[in-house]
């Protein structure tokens, strides 16, 4: 490595580092701009005992789904996890911790971390189990519960689609989601795309995420596995 | 007897603004979108990060990186855009949105509405439900009248966890429109073929009926 170049040779080298009980942040929402081959890699590490912020676990069989089935989580903190069977069986019998929060301040929670923002007030969950234990506050009449940023991560997982080797980001259509708030959140912020281009041939006017954020930069292939198939009738 | 899920959504279109920006949720809601009026401009908001969804696609437009809030395949209409869900959710919280619709388990006469957990059951998280009705100033709610044996879903107090306080304001059952005033479910229209009586009777919060409560017509 040298200079502003954030590239890695291997996703051993992308995951140096990784201990058992460490802080994660994984983007994605659903299967959607998932880091796949991150998460795969860490099945194949076998780092144990994790607490993962993502939006939600995967599915049985790919995405964070893949590490529940290995038990590698310990907590996942997260706003929906409807759609994984083995996630509802691992939180009933107590094998997995479950901190819900509401998908709006779980985005500003990293947003917040990335930011250097202690906290924030939002109307969000007022009067509900959410609040409990939470201070509130008035302004302009109205209660607002106040939220704590999550703390960095020990690593951030991100999936982007194009990159060049200084790190800049671009994102496509919905595969954005979480990852664009979670890169700016980890101590150590690895991001897998796929395609890198050299220094000058992304036009800064639209880059995403400036390189700054990014420490680690990986092109990979992905299957972008789709989670619920509809097309026109 | 009742109106049909897309009748729901039928009656709820409308309530459609031209220029509208509209946050439809799963289920029901969904469905309000295939009865827009003719001619009139509503732009759907997806919170995973679309402001102008457009329809399934097909087979051959298919693309795993664009999704709706469902987790479904969608498309995209001219003139859309994309951000992240900080964004989004800067726009739901913000008041930028100018109709939410979603579902419920129960909704009260304080205004509090229950959609994200049975306890019991499984918990399957609330999503982005919450942060919708607390940053919306116009909310719709779609849902069953009570349940198969006949058990309110309107009520003085919701029994279920609760999703947001003082957010429920205009409520379209199977059987009625309810509007929520002053702490009181007033009714408005009641569905084809369905007396005030049996609305009353299903209805365990308490019900001002006018002297005329017109049928829905489809």
């Amino acid at each position: 490595m040298s200079g502003f170049n954030k590239i890695v040779k291997s996703y051993d080298e992308a995951l140096e580092g990784l201990k058992d009980n460490m802080l994660l942040m994984v983007g994605g929402f659903g299967l959607c701009g998932i880091p796949e081959n991150l998460i795969k890699k860490i099945q194949e590490k076998g780092t144990k005992g994790l607490t993962c912020i993502s939006n939600n676990a995967g599915v049985d069989g790919f995405g964070l789904g893949i590490l529940l089935e290995k038990k590698q989580i310990k907590k996942m903190i997260s706003s929906y996890v409807g759609e994984n069977a083995l996630f509802e069986k691992l939180v009933l019998s107590g094998e997995l911790e479950l901190e819900l929060t509401p998908q709006g301040t779980l985005a500003e929670k990293i947003r917040a971390a990335g930011a250097g923002i202690p906290g924030f007030f939002t109307a969000t969950g007022y009067g509900t189990l959410v609040a409990e234990g939470k201070d509130v506050k008035m302004f302009n009449g109205r209660p607002y519960v106040l939220e704590p940023a999550f703390p960095k991560a020990d690593f951030a997982l991100v999936k982007a689609w194009k990159a060049d080797t200084y790190g800049n980001l671009i994102f496509r259509k919905t595969a954005a989601n979480f990852n664009p708030m979670i890169a700016t959140a980890g101590k150590i912020t690895v991001v897998e795309v796929e395609e890198i281009v050299q220094p000058g041939e992304l036009d800064p006017n639209f880059i995403h995420v400036p390189g700054i954020y990014v420490d680690r930069l990986i092109k990979g292939t992905f299957e972008k596995r789709i989670e619920q198939r509809t097309v026109k009738k | 007897m009742g109106l049909s899920r897309e009748q729901i959504a039928q009656r709820i279109a409308k309530e459609m603004k031209d220029g509208y920006y509209v946050n439809l949720g799963i289920g029901i809601p969904t469905l309000v979108a295939n009865y827009i009026p003719k001619g009139m401009e509503v732009m759907f908001q997806s919170e995973n990060g679309i402001l102008g969804m457009g329809e399934f696609p097909t087979e051959e437009t298919i693309d795993a990186d664009l999704i709706n809030a469902g987790k479904q395949t969608v498309t995209v209409i001219k003139g859309s855009a994309f951000f992240s869900s900080a964004d989004s959710f800067a726009m739901i919280r913000g008041g930028h949105v100018d109709l939410t619709i979603l579902g419920a388990f129960e909704v009260d006469s304080t205004g509090a509405l229950a959609s994200w957990m049975i306890p019991g059951k499984l918990v399957k998280g609330m999503g982005g439900a919450m942060d919708l009705v607390a940053g919306a100033e116009n909310i719709i709610v779609a849902m069953s009248h009570a349940s198969k044996d006949g058990a309110s879903k309107i009520l003085k107090k919701c029994s279920l966890p609760l999703t947001g306080v003082n957010c429920v304001k205009l409520v379209v059952t199977d059987l009625a429109v309810l509007k929520l005033e002053d702490g009181k479910f007033h009714l408005l229209e009641r569905a084809p073929g369905v007396s005030v009586e049996e609305i009353k009777r299903l209805t365990e919060a308490e019900l001002i009926i006018p002297a005329n409560v017109p049928e829905m017509t489809f």
